[in-house]
């Protein structure tokens, strides 16, 4: 694909290898904060040839990795609904909440729509003036801004039988929670690439300098992350500490002031529950009252029910970069990506589905 | 799921300034043309700029040269002598 393939090109890897094994001098331990960052790594081998003192940890970037279990119990409460239509990402459909999937609600015939866009969720909402299409707004900056603007298009074209049930995120937030905990140390962040896109690589440097941290904005090509590590490890190595954008072909130091605008036109901040983190004030976003009638919330009346989390799984611990997959005792036994007990080894994004595909040597 | 990719701009409706407009972009990538939306893009880009899509909205646009310098970036970086920039 054009302007995508000479960051895969091998000519471009094998320098940046090369470097990065000559600048990483001492330990080094770098979160690497979104899903596709980890899959990125682990699809193009990075693990394999990473110096000996360099160290990657998974942060809590999935965005269905972090969704809460009462969340879920919600959303297959709601497509239980009769008369009610759920569309999802796809990411969604099998992760257990603490009574089965999406997966099985749809197979005892609840109606669950996998959509590519949520604007797709709004054509299935036109076209089915008989049932009322909720959208399960699951996702972080990158995600937020077309369910906004999907949201004022129906407001627009008055689609009455339209409703969002938020659970939006937003990100920095929950990296504060995690690195104010005093027994996880990381000198550097791998930061997200397409959520910067959306709140600019500026967005970071407040972290960088509260917490003395390396940031460096990263693409997902093999040249992008092996660039992007180079430069953590200088940084550290110098002390010069701050926040690089390695990924201008996509972020900008702004904030996407279009973007950001329609969010705010539609959300505002709320405390969050996240999976394995618990309650983070302010961290996710609900519909303003302006646009209660399409808040899937109020409009089904529904209340969270109180849930449980698997026993025995460690995605808490591994969504905050504490444990690696291989210490749980379920992982690779009784949860596979057949049969998943966590939300981790369900999202193709999540850590120990990446573990399980890629590395479990590791 | 933050995963988004960029692909040509081959037509533009719409106004930027109203979102009654229909706000979409036909787009090309080896060959495959789609509609795109624009409600959130954050530069209205022209027929032959490049827009970075995730879940069918344009997140971004760029003109073409920065596309290229991305990449000329990258291949300085590979060439760089390191040793004066080692602590």
């Amino acid at each position: 694909m054009k302007h995508l393939d000479e960051y895969r090109d091998s000519s471009l890897a094998l320098p940046l290898v090369e470097e990065l094994k000559r600048t990483v001098t001492k330990p080094l331990t770098i979160m690497e904060v979104c899903g596709s960052h980890t899959m990125a790594i682990f699809r193009n081998g990075l693990r394999s040839i990473l110096p000996g003192g360099m160290k990657l940890v998974s942060g809590p970037g999935c965005p269905v990795c972090v969704t809460s279990a009462s969340h879920m119990d919600a959303f297959i409460a709601m497509a239980d609904i009769p008369g009610v239509r759920v569309t999802i990402f796809g990411d969604l459909f099998r992760v257990p909440g603490s009574k089965g999937s999406l997966a099985e609600a749809s197979s005892r015939g609840a109606k669950v729509d996998i959509v590519y866009s949520p604007m797709d969720a709004l054509d299935i909402a036109k076209n089915n003036p008989h049932e009322l299409i909720v959208f399960l707004g699951v996702g972080f900056e990158t995600t937020t801004p077309g369910i906004a603007a999907t949201l004022l298009a129906a407001k627009n074209q008055k689609v009455t039988n339209f409703c969002v049930f938020s659970t939006q995120k937003t990100m920095p937030a929950p990296m504060e929670a995690l690195l104010n905990d005093p027994s996880l140390k990381i000198d550097g962040l791998l930061c997200p690439g397409h959520v910067s896109t959306i709140i600019g690589a500026g967005a970071w440097e407040p972290m960088a300098k509260k917490y003395n941290l390396a940031c460096v904005v990263a693409g997902f090509e093999t040249a992008d992350l092996l660039k992007a590590l180079i430069l953590l490890s200088r940084q550290v190595n110098s002390g010069d500490i701050k926040v690089e954008n390695m990924y201008p072909r996509a972020v900008s130091w702004e904030a996407n002031q279009r973007a950001t605008r329609m969010v705010e036109k539609i959300f505002e901040p709320v405390d969050m529950d996240w999976r394995g983190l618990g309650s983070i004030p302010q961290s996710g976003l609900k519909i303003r009252d302006a646009y209660r009638e399409f808040d899937a919330e109020v409009r089904l009346e529904i209340s969270l029910p109180e849930a449980k989390e698997p026993k025995g799984c460690l995605c808490g611990e591994i969504l905050k970069g504490k444990m690696t997959p291989n210490e749980c005792p379920l992982f690779d036994s009784r949860c596979t990506p057949a049969n998943p007990i966590g939300p981790c080894m369900v999202s193709s994004e999540g850590t120990c589905a990446a573990y399980h595909k890629y590395g479990r040597d590791e | 799921m933050c995963l988004a990719i960029p692909m040509k701009v081959t037509a533009v409706q719409g106004d930027p300034d109203d979102f009654t407009t229909n706000q979409v972009a036909t787009v090309d990538a080896d060959g495959i043309s789609r509609e795109v939306r624009l409600d959130i893009v954050d530069y209205w880009p022209s027929v032959g700029d490049y827009v970075i899509i995730h879940a069918g909205f344009a997140i971004h646009s760029l003109v073409e040269e920065e596309a290229l310098k991305n990449i000329s970036l990258l291949q300085e970086l590979a060439d760089n002598t390191p040793e004066e920039l080692l602590s």
